[in-house]
């Protein structure tokens, strides 16, 4: 068991930001209540000014539910949000003047053309004609759908429209990008090209990205922090290594190649690796592969055996040929706090 | 790995290409609104039945009434209101191809089929969601497809009626008084508020009702009970409330009061009343059976072969032009405030 405890998610901070940056989002203790179904429980967050703030949970886990608050769509039971400085439930038109939102199964009219829809968004938004039709080409130009504006949407592929729907998004000219499940029902490829989107987007224009999504791998590859949530409550947030400290099981692992097959050479590396101060156990391959795991207490010192084994192997005559540190998988860390949050709860 | 460039400092500004600078929140959501609506309408299926009913309405007279009028100018020269007949008179065997009944009947439908899937269409194709999280008032939704389900039946309606007065005037020669014309003015205004009755009917089923094609079932029956078996409703429930004693005025008053009563709560009822007082300023009721209490009494009143002008008829019914008012406003209210309590998601 690692020496750090899981704490109780009302008292968490977000990573130290200098005090003068203002977090585009922020939530003190929001609560969303259906009859005795609590979806949202006491909820802090915060998200800062340009970067991507990833919320993973399950379906049903609350993430839309805590989207449309922050939106001015469903009136909070409890606590308060701030979006941009300004309180959804009671300036809900300027919040939503500057922030882009792609909900769940986002749709359009099937009838109009994607610049038709576009143009409804942008009057919608107040944007003149002119400036209407050149925020509608620099976004259409973004996603990649320049070719096909014209075409009725009916004709659109299921990840056409999800780029339709991130543009949809942008045309208002948005300060902050809510996405809900952006990802969802998208062949693997569109995803490659929908995440890097959203990064050029936050290079580009300086905005800040909040999305949700249930496919772990995703937000891991495009998110800054991560909230994990869980049955209404956020049961921890912070970078990828941060939550790695917190849920991980207190060690690292660096993959190593070696070119070996006789079992005494085996033998001989196993004694070798084992040596390098902070491995704790070494794993050899068993499925006739050359890829050994090195399992190293306490995690960070995991760069350091790096360094150790690349020089043992050379020394030693190893046949090294790959040298990689394993990262934390979100999917783990994900399990664990699951875990952890439901122990702690029904201790409660 | 994306993570270890987490930067919690604001990046670097964009180029300040702004094509959004001093851009207010814009005032009037439902104008937006309205005006997609509008264009929605217009190249819609419901459109061309929408023309080709009115369309129908127009071409009665052409068949009916006009030859009736002919055979009956001569002798009505002097005589007031024969304008008014272009609208009032058909065949009398089907009484439902005079414009003004056909009207009646076609409105509610119209209005039904301009709203019945408002609210819970856009639900079906997922727009909803990205439609109130534009920066809008939540019911200017409401509002603006209100507005542009008024405007494309009125503008049809008020082609149809201008088509027929033409007609009136130009084949017939028959030219309209002053007070024909406020007539006519009153009866577009009445029916204005009939359509709009209907057409928050369709919105309110849109709102509660998920599917669409449940709530266009549930119009065309609610059409079917209040507009085609209305009357007939309220004679039976009067009827079953209080049976009649005898035939003299004193026995048979507490059914008939009954019967007004009931009917005011009928909205096809009060507007055919009101249609009835407004477009019969002779009311003779050889022309037309008395359908209605209004008519009964405007009927029982009038000195033989008078004409009642216009703010008489308009004192006439208009507690019924109130009641028909109410129950609109009643309508839209509820509506608006179910969407507006309901949940987004779907």
């Amino acid at each position: 068991m690692s020496a750090v405890e899981a704490v109780p998610a009302a008292t968490q901070r977000p990573a130290p930001v200098e005090e003068e940056v203002e977090p585009v989002i922020w939530t003190s203790g929001l609560t969303k209540q259906y009859g005795d179904l609590t979806a949202v429980d006491s909820l802090d967050l915060a998200v800062y000014p340009g970067e991507i703030f990833g919320l993973l949970g399950a379906n049903g886990a609350g993430k839309t539910t805590t989207i449309l608050m922050l939106l001015g769509l469903s009136e909070p039971t409890d606590g308060e949000a701030l979006v941009m400085g300004l309180d959804p439930a009671f300036e809900p038109r300027e919040v939503k003047r500057r922030v882009g939102y792609l909900p769940d199964a986002v749709g359009f009219y099937g009838n109009m053309s994607g610049r038709q829809n576009l143009r409804y968004t942008a009057r919608l938004n107040g944007l003149r004609r002119q400036a209407a039709e050149t925020a509608i080409d620099e976004v259409l130009e973004q996603v990649g759908l320049t070719d096909r504006a014209d075409d009725e949407v009916q004709t659109y592929s299921r990840g056409m429209r999800q780029r339709l729907g991130i543009a949809d998004a942008l045309v208002k000219g948005p300060d902050l990008l809510i996405l809900d499940e952006p990802t969802t029902a998208i062949d693997p490829l569109g995803v490659v090209e929908i995440l890097d989107l959203l990064r050029a987007l936050v290079h580009e224009r300086g905005l800040a990205i909040l999305l949700s999504s249930h496919l772990l791998t995703q937000v891991q590859s495009v998110c800054d922090r991560i909230g994990i949530f869980a049955s209404g409550r956020l049961v921890g947030q912070g970078t990828l290594e941060e939550l790695a400290d917190r849920f991980g099981d207190g060690t690292a692992v660096v993959e190593v190649g070696l070119d070996l097959t006789d079992p005494a050479e085996i033998e001989r590396a196993k004694g070798i690796l084992l040596r390098i101060k902070g491995v704790r156990k070494v794993v050899a391959p068993t499925d006739g592969g050359d890829a050994w795991r090195v399992i190293v207490q306490p995690p960070d010192a995991e760069a350091g055996v790096r360094q150790q084994v690349l020089a043992t192997a050379v020394a030693e005559n190893l046949g090294l040929t790959a040298l990689r540190p394993i990262v934390p998988s979100l999917d783990d860390i994900y399990r664990t706090a699951l875990k952890r949050s439901a122990v702690v709860r029904s201790k409660s | 790995m994306t993570a270890s460039t987490a930067t919690a400092e604001p990046a670097p500004a964009a180029e300040p290409v702004d094509l959004y600078e001093d851009r207010p929140i814009p005032k009037a959501g439902w104008r937006v609104i309205a005006a997609k609506e509008l264009g929605d309408h217009v190249i819609s299926v419901r459109f061309m039945v929408l023309l080709i009913l009115l369309g129908l309405a127009a071409a009665t007279p052409l068949y009916f009434a006009a030859d009736q009028i002919k055979t009956l100018a001569p002798q009505a020269t002097g005589q007031q209101a024969v304008f008014l007949a272009l609208f009032t008179l058909g065949d009398t065997n089907y009484t439902f191809l005079i414009v003004s009944s056909f009207v009646a009947i076609v409105a509610p439908l119209l209005g039904l089929a301009f709203s019945f899937d408002a609210i819970n269409g856009e639900r079906a194709e997922g727009t909803l969601p990205r439609l109130v999280a534009q920066p809008i008032y939540r019911d200017d939704v409401i509002n603006g497809k209100f507005v542009a389900g008024l405007a494309v039946i009125l503008i049809v309606l008020v082609a149809v009626v201008g088509l027929i007065s033409g007609f009136g005037i130009l084949r017939l020669g028959i030219v309209p008084s002053t007070d024909e014309i406020l007539r006519l003015i009153a009866w577009i205004l009445v029916t204005a508020v009939y359509v709009g009755l209907w057409l928050a009917f369709g919105l309110l089923l849109s709102v509660v009702v998920r599917r669409a094609a449940t709530s266009a079932l549930i119009g065309f029956g609610a059409w079917f009970v209040l507009v085609i078996f209305g009357g007939f409703i309220a004679d039976l429930i009067a009827n079953t409330i209080s049976p009649l004693t005898g035939s003299t005025i004193e026995e048979a008053l507490p059914q008939a009061q009954l019967q007004k009563l009931i009917t005011s709560f009928l909205p096809g009822n009060l507007y055919s009343d009101v249609t009835n007082v407004l477009l019969n300023p002779r009311l003779n009721p050889s022309v037309q059976l008395p359908g209605s209490i209004g008519q009964a009494i405007q009927g029982a009143q009038q000195i033989p072969n008078t004409v009642l002008s216009i703010d008489q008829s308009l004192l006439l019914v208009w507690p019924e032009i109130v009641a028909l008012i109410a129950l609109t406003v009643l309508c839209f209210v509820a509506a608006y405030i179910a969407f507006m309590r309901q949940e987004v998601r779907a």
